[in-house]
């Protein structure tokens, strides 16, 4: 077993690897919007004198390259587009005929992914954070950063088992673009990739503050900056958990339905 | 008829297309396919249209707690929201019209399919850049219009010294227009690049980072003297003013409307239109070279 998935993270490593140029040049290119936002909230700072909801202009910025790290761990391109496409065009019947499990197998791919982009991306991360290095604040205590870290990990797992829960609708809508687009559109604003969701005005902070989406972005940058601490931030990550194990079971239940409606036809 | 009595050159033998017709071809024939799939283009619309209503909700945020972007710039809410509304035009024109086809192209090329396109007699930029229209894009451009009346009335309203003049009327279209071409330029040099590459993923990626620095004032390219804000805002503001004219794209129509005329507009407007034509130009240049390294693929 442990084999198996070891020369599927080995395979997965080695196709990844062919386009490591476009994936160097993609990580650059992913900075650019901060740079407008650098210069947008500096703008806006110009006219407050201090702070928006407890951010100040640094906060900001720093904020915003936070969720870039978050968004690197969480953001998961193509995955449920692809899994829909497999089951359209019935390529999925091969992990049917296969003794591997399509999840499964699709988070190794997925993991390998990550580990060849951490490795390429490392580069260009390091290089904006010592750029921008007098944004941040002094270094969070350690328990902060063990926090930060696992928050990462578990936004990588919701990210994951959140658009594979998606991309499995395809066995009951066969297109599955618009809602994907949705989706999209939803965790654009509401992961808090825009603005720190705690600037928003009640209630709508309770609103997003109980949705999944916030692990995504908003939550690993907010425990960095030191906006979340103590007994709500141990709550926060269990609730993380939580929500990880939901779309595990959501992920497994839709696989073992959809197959059950599922009908292949031809080689 | 008497096919000997006629004189036939052989240059007139292949005829020249209609090119309003073939678009309005184009046009109604997207149209059936997204009426074919009615509830599909219904989504889409909804679903661009709550991505403004999303963005217009983050502007509302900014705006309730401060007054104006920047100090002394004039961007307050409803100048803000003329320039929010003229992004949105210009971008719903190029999602609705360009979008679709730029994405296309670079399948075309990988599939060999653009083989067909040119066998056909007619200017392959054409065909290519306006094969496809998103109807579903429009309904975008609805609301913003409708966005920018309302502004523009708010503006007259409540604004003492705030009056529109026939010639801003007139020109904001043209200029609208100015910029969407400048916009679908530089996204068809882009996806022709896909020739040389193989595959286009980054540089199509590309115009998305670019034309979002289009998205905001221009007066927002600068920062406070001495800080490394202040020259990274400046040659950010050359750059894409002069070199890759993105941010002439939205920044003077909306000026046109929002801001009294004031000379130092003039001259920016009086070179948008040359930075328009040299973009197009350009991107043609661009387009042709690249048609040049075309090498089909094996079928």
């Amino acid at each position: 077993m442990l084999v198996t998935w070891w020369t599927i993270l080995r395979i997965c490593l080695e196709e990844r690897l062919v386009y490591r140029g476009d994936f160097a040049l993609g990580t650059l290119m992913r900075f650019l919007p901060i740079v407008t936002q650098i210069f947008l909230w500096g703008t806006i700072f110009e006219t407050i004198s201090g702070e928006i909801a407890g951010y100040s202009y640094h906060d900001f910025i720093a904020y915003f390259l936070l969720t870039m790290v978050a968004r690197a761990f969480s953001s998961m391109p193509g995955l449920a587009s692809g899994i829909a496409a497999e089951i359209r065009d019935g390529s999925v019947k091969k992990y049917l005929i296969q003794p591997i499990d399509m999840v499964g197998f699709l988070l190794l791919n997925r993991l390998a992914h990550k580990l060849v982009y951490y490795g390429i991306a490392i580069g260009p991360f390091a290089l904006i954070f010592f750029l921008c290095r007098n944004f941040f604040p002094s270094m969070p205590s350690s328990e902060t950063m063990i926090a930060f870290a696992i928050s990462l990990v578990l936004s990588f797992l919701l990210g994951f088992f959140l658009e594979a829960a998606i991309g499995l609708i395809g066995f009951w809508f066969l297109e599955v673009s618009s809602l994907l687009f949705i989706y999209m559109l939803f965790n654009f604003f509401f992961s808090g990739h825009m603005f720190p969701l705690d600037i928003l005005p009640y209630p709508w902070n309770y609103v997003f503050e109980a949705m999944p989406l916030q692990y995504l972005a908003y939550f690993p940058a907010a425990v960095w900056l030191g906006k979340i601490e103590g007994e709500s931030l141990l709550i926060a990550l269990w609730v993380e958990t939580a929500w990880v194990l939901f779309f595990i079971l959501v992920c497994r239940v839709a696989f073992h339905r959809g197959v059950k409606r599922y009908s292949g036809f031809g080689g | 008829m008497d096919r000997s009595s006629v004189h036939i050159d052989p240059r007139d033998r292949i005829q020249k297309p209609h090119y309003g017709r073939v678009f309005l071809t184009f046009a109604r024939n997207s149209l059936v396919r997204d009426m074919t799939f009615r509830s599909n283009f219904i989504l889409e619309t909804i679903s661009s249209l709550s991505w403004m209503f999303m963005n217009l909700g983050f502007y509302l945020l900014i705006f309730s707690y401060t007054d104006v972007i920047g100090v002394a710039t004039g961007w307050t809410q409803y100048e803000f929201f003329v320039f929010f509304a003229t992004v949105a035009i210009v971008n719903s024109l190029v999602q609705t019209f360009f979008m679709p086809n730029a994405q296309e192209f670079s399948e075309l090329i990988r599939t060999g399919n653009l083989d067909f396109a040119l066998l056909k007699p007619i200017d392959t930029q054409f065909l290519i850049s306006l094969q496809k229209v998103n109807w579903s894009g429009l309904g975008n451009t609805g609301f913003a219009i409708l966005l920018l009346l309302f502004s523009l009335w708010q503006l007259c309203n409540r604004q003492a010294g705030f009056s529109l003049h026939p010639i801003q009327v007139l020109l904001y279209p043209m200029y609208v227009l100015c910029g969407v071409i400048i916009l679908y330029s530089l996204m068809i040099a882009l996806s022709a690049t896909s020739i040389w590459l193989g595959r286009n993923q980054s540089l199509y990626n590309f115009w998305f980072y670019i034309t979002n620095f289009s998205r905001y004032p221009m007066e927002i390219y600068s920062g406070p003297a001495g800080d490394p804000r202040r020259w990274i805002g400046e040659s950010l503001r050359n750059f894409f003013s002069f070199v890759i004219p993105v941010l002439l794209a939205v920044n003077v129509p909306a000026r046109l409307l929002a801001k009294p005329l004031d000379p130092s507009n003039t001259a920016l407007a009086v070179y948008t239109v040359f930075g328009t034509i040299a973009s197009f130009l350009v991107s043609r240049m661009v387009f042709y070279r690249a048609l040049r390294g075309y090498r089909s693929a094996s079928s």
